[in-house]
């Protein structure tokens, strides 16, 4: 799967979960989802579930220390996915 | 000095009637929201009648973000959600904006018996499946008993005490006294007080298997023996929230508030599990003293009582209370004030009995009239030899009230009296 091919799947999942007064349009490769997008800290952890979902893959404890902004989350998901 | 304190905004979300007009109306006609529900006898219920509210999918988005309702599954603080806000709305309060500091005047004390046992049940499975990671973000909040106090919070912005009583049965008139303490003592400007519960088999279980409820009329809803009838055979549970806002008089004039009654004082008390009190039933020397005590507290005598909302719960114990009001107004047969109970309607919305009942109390008061008792042809015969009959109306009567009394009891042999008077 592609970045882009990923970042259409996360992308809607990632909208869920805006404050808002946040558009969908901010969401892009670089965005902080803490602090740019605004999301409250509490909702990464249901961000994780919805993509496990969307992508069938499992986030270890670790993993989720990593995430910070989108790319960091697309390029975690490229991982699990050839794993 | 004690402010005078004021009732200036009310919300419901009843069985019989979400909103005012529509609880309102209901009351006044006697039209009952108890139903029979397959999911009840399906699950082998001895009572498969319930009393639940109607709320559209429509309706929960007028009041929750699409957000919020992501795996959102607690009846109680939906229902609480609503009567909370119609309250703020119908004593046109405003939220906080968002940019903006909290309303560090606003507080807010709405109880509940227990929260989101819906979304309890999800996570309990899930965590003996091994899978506890899956619970998300949001089983705390919808399941701490606090939730419907900490979603309204957020909601309007409250930025004064935030919290949620529980005192079983006497939730809601309970949270209306803490409440009216604050305002009285100008700790807060505004009080936001109020009890919800939540809806369906998990929480109507208990009181099943205690056999409390009925399980005479699965077949014919509409003719529940009601409170104070002799086949009264146990209460309905129901479910639903009341809400209030409170204020001090001089505030409530300066702003040009609606005031929908004074609240002139009350009392709350516990029988101790003594005298005949244990954790199910009341001991009524404290349910005595718990009305004497409001009257002392509100600073008038029994006889100037017109109307009483009485606990009443359509079981054994309604001659007992009619007993300990007669006892303790010292006031008897057609010198007995008027009297019904909501629950012939309504069935017993547990923690939410008290602040429902409470609106109603209110609306009859401001309006002028007593709602009718219903299914309750035939008067128990005890009660028949304290009370004179019609002050157990069966029909709406339009009379002018000044000065009544509500009372809920609970388990744990709580009491709670309050006293409104007209202004």
């Amino acid at each position: 799967m592609t970045s882009e091919e990923i970042f259409a799947l996360l992308e809607p999942i990632i909208k869920t979960y805006l404050p808002e007064d946040v558009s969908a349009k901010e969401i892009n490769h670089e965005s902080d989802l803490t602090r740019e997008l605004n999301i409250n800290s509490a909702h990464l952890v249901d961000i994780i579930l919805d993509i496990e979902d969307v992508f069938n893959i499992e986030f270890k404890n670790e993993d989720m220390e990593k995430l910070r902004n989108v790319n960091d989350v697309t390029f975690l998901i490229q991982q699990k996915i050839s794993a | 000095m004690k402010k005078r304190v004021v009732v200036t905004g009310l919300g419901v979300v009843s069985p019989n009637g979400v909103g005012l007009p529509k609880f309102s109306d209901s009351i006044k006609k006697g039209i009952s929201g108890i139903r029979f529900f397959p999911e009840l006898r399906d699950l082998k219920f001895s009572c498969q009648l319930g009393a639940m509210p109607t709320i559209s999918e429509e309706k929960k988005r007028e009041y929750l973000s699409e957000l919020q309702l992501r795996n959102f599954n607690s009846s109680g603080i939906l229902y609480g959600v609503i009567a909370g806000m119609d309250a703020l709305k119908d004593a046109k309060l405003e939220p906080a904006k968002n940019e903006e500091e909290p309303l560090w005047d606003l507080g807010i004390i709405f109880g509940s018996g227990t929260s989101g046992v819906e979304k309890f049940r999800e996570a309990i499975y899930k965590i003996d499946d091994k899978n506890v990671r899956r619970l998300g973000s949001n089983s705390v909040a919808q399941t701490m008993t606090s939730g419907v106090s900490a979603y309204l919070g957020g909601i309007i912005g409250a930025g004064n005490m935030v919290t949620a009583n529980s005192s079983a049965c006497a939730t809601g008139t309970e949270a209306l006294l803490m409440g009216y303490d604050h305002i009285a003592n100008g700790k807060a400007t505004y009080m936001l007080c109020g009890s919800t519960s939540d809806s369906g088999p998990y929480i109507w279980g208990g009181f099943d298997a205690m056999k409390v409820t009925t399980y005479k009329y699965n077949d014919s809803p509409e003719n529940v023996a009601g409170p104070m009838s002799v086949d009264a055979s146990g209460f309905v549970p129901g479910s639903g929230a009341g809400a209030y806002i409170l204020e001090s008089l001089e505030n409530a004039q300066k702003r040009g508030a609606t005031i929908y009654a004074e609240v002139l004082g009350g009392a709350i008390n516990n029988g101790g599990q003594r005298g005949g009190g244990s954790m199910t039933a009341p001991n009524s020397l404290a349910i005595q003293k718990c009305i004497k005590d409001a009257l002392k507290n509100s600073n008038i005598s029994a006889s100037e009582i017109d109307y009483i909302n009485g606990h009443l719960t359509a079981t054994i114990k309604d001659p007992d209370e009619i007993e300990n009001w007669s006892i303790a107004l010292n006031r008897k047969g057609e010198e007995f004030p008027y009297i019904n109970s909501l629950k012939g309607m309504v069935g017993h919305c547990l923690a939410a009995s008290g602040s429902i009942e409470i609106v109603s109390a209110i609306l009859q008061l401001h309006e002028g009239f007593v709602f009718p008792n219903v299914n309750c042809e035939k008067l128990h015969p005890k009660i028949a030899t304290m009370i004179s009959s019609e002050k157990i109306s069966m029909k709406l009567l339009k009379t002018s009230l000044q000065t009544i009394a509500k009372a809920s009891f609970g388990f744990g042999d709580v009491n709670a009296c309050v006293i409104f008077k007209k202004i």
